[in-house]
């Protein structure tokens, strides 16, 4: 078991999601961001510009490396040639955290680009502490689990999302990233209460918070039903729920997601700032 | 009722498939739309996916027409990969497969092309002097390194100019002829390059080591009136040689 008190060495303070089209702008007027985070899966290929703007990323700031494509969750099991892809790019940039989600993408080899949803069930548990440790492992580090946004529940679910993350946290010494819009988005979707969510959290193992925007439809039933879409501001109620899970924890890296109708670099940075006002509040 | 990721799966990419039993909103009726909300993030990505990776093709077919190509792609064939900027891979056979014809599918094959190069691993070019300064009688022998962003799409149509004008929102006014797509990067932008067959023949033979003389000659069988000089201005323009190597063939 790996020690998740070294799993993330990003500043509490805010960082975004980098954009290719943002960086000019980042690094010559970064404003109150302090750290980016990449997906993992756009930094594949061999060369080229991608590669050369993460180096360059790199030596001006602390990188976040957030993977969307280890289907840690698969009930097939991890794609070898993927993980070993991913571990040389940790090892080549020794990012100051790596993270992926408690979800699901591939299945028969076939990608679906999507993060889909899991039961809650001791197989479940086993399979996917399995799979966290395969990964730990591969990158010879601990790694950060991400709760996700979920519109469904399983009939089969035998415990709470908090409590199945607390175990898999607890098994393979894994740390938390806290999507708080998540929980909103989950707990509207599911009719639960959002707060008592947090509270039962295990904040102790959170390394990283993202923060993002949602589009709201509803079910046939004209229940709420919230997208996370990643391509609007931070909703407000999200920034509550956000003030309040800090400042019971104390600060924490914050990093604002914003994926589709990726807007202009001040827009974005203006929602850094937001959180940078919320994390000063903050005693650290 | 325990819902396997195989059931999940295929109901994910058959909209006509009734959603998995087990599945359900937070009062214990069945998910309905909010299972369409996984379908809907998972065909649309990929769709997206496919819109960003082909443009010319999207603007040659139109974009509604496109959208319904890459959700049909995206159900019958999703990606076998989790590296998105492989996406749509085998889409020119798709295209093929639908019966748009090979010389849609060759622009595919283009873009394809184009953004491979443009995830390719850099490499120092040479300087475009070396290449003068190569003693006559060694020329015979020579081979060249070439740049891993290089690719070559041979078609019989012209592909070049037909993406071109895709992409310029123009009609496409040259008459079809065969023509070999040359892509090359110097830097982080990759060109394209039209090229006469026999060029193409000739690039293909160095890019795969056989010695100046020989490419040539392959080039020449293939149109006997064929000159290296244009090809190989090309590719030391796009930075496209990276070694120069003059040792005679054991």
């Amino acid at each position: 078991m790996l020690d998740s008190t070294r799993t993330c060495t990003l500043p509490d303070a805010p960082g975004v999601g980098f954009k290719a089209c943002h960086f000019e702008a980042v690094t010559t007027a970064p404003g109150a961001v302090r750290w980016l985070e990449i997906h993992a899966e756009n930094y594949l290929g061999d060369g080229g510009r991608p590669l050369a703007q993460l180096a360059a990323l790199a030596e001006r700031f602390p990188v976040s490396v957030h993977g969307v494509g280890l289907s840690v969750g698969a009930e097939r099991g991890l794609d070898p040639d993927h993980l070993a892809r991913v571990a040389r790019l940790v090892d080549r940039l020794r990012p100051a955290s790596f993270s992926e989600h408690l979800a699901w993408s591939t299945h028969d080899a076939a990608f679906l680009n999507d993060l889909l949803p899991l039961p809650y069930t001791e197989a479940t548990l086993d399979r996917v502490c399995a799979h966290v440790d395969q990964v730990q492992t591969a990158l010879n580090r601990p790694i950060l689990l991400e709760n996700p946004s979920t519109y469904l529940a399983f009939a089969e679910s035998e415990m709470a999302e908090t409590e199945f993350l607390r175990e898999i946290a607890g098994r393979t010494g894994c740390g938390l990233l806290l999507d708080v819009n998540n929980v909103f988005v989950s707990a509207t979707n599911l009719g639960t209460d959002p707060r008592a969510y947090l509270a039962a959290f295990p904040m102790e193992r959170v390394g990283e918070i993202h923060l993002g925007g949602h589009d709201t439809q509803s079910d046939e039933h004209g229940a709420a039903l919230l997208i996370d879409s990643h391509g609007r501001e931070v909703a407000d109620p999200v920034w509550t729920l956000y003030a309040e899970a800090i400042a019971a924890v104390g600060p924490r890296p914050t990093l604002i997601e914003w994926d589709t109708d990726v807007p202009d670099w001040a827009t974005l940075a203006a929602e850094a700032a937001r959180a940078e006002a919320i994390l000063a509040q903050v005693p650290a | 009722m325990i819902v396997t990721q195989q059931a999940f799966r295929a109901a994910l990419l058959d909209p006509a498939a009734p959603v998995p039993e087990g599945l359900t909103d937070p009062a214990g009726r069945p998910a309905g739309r909010r299972f369409d909300v996984y379908r809907n993030n998972v065909v649309a990505s990929l769709a997206a996916a496919l819109e960003t990776g082909f443009p010319a093709v999207r603007a040659l077919v139109g974009p509604d027409r496109f959208r319904a190509l890459a959700i049909a792609h995206a159900r019958a064939r999703p990606p076998r990969t989790p590296l998105m900027m492989h996406a749509g891979a085998d889409l020119p056979a798709f295209l093929e497969g639908a019966g748009l014809g090979s010389a849609l599918a060759d622009v595919a094959r283009l873009e394809l092309a184009v953004r491979e190069s443009y995830h390719a691993a850099d490499a120092a070019p040479i300087d475009p002097a070396a290449l003068g300064r190569i003693p006559p009688d060694r020329l015979e022998n020579l081979r060249l390194g070439v740049a891993p962003a290089l690719r070559l799409v041979p078609s019989a149509h012209a592909l070049v100019s037909r993406r071109q004008a895709a992409l310029e929102g123009s009609a496409q006014g040259a008459e079809d002829r065969p023509e070999t797509a040359l892509v090359t990067r110097r830097g982080f932008d990759p060109v394209v390059t039209a090229l006469a067959p026999s060029e193409g023949v000739f690039v293909t033979a160095l890019a795969r080591g056989d010695p100046l003389g020989a490419a040539v000659a392959l080039a020449a069988a293939h149109d006997p009136v064929f000159i290296p000089a244009a090809a190989l201005s090309a590719l030391l323009a796009g930075g496209a040689i990276t070694s120069l190597e003059t040792e005679s063939v054991p």
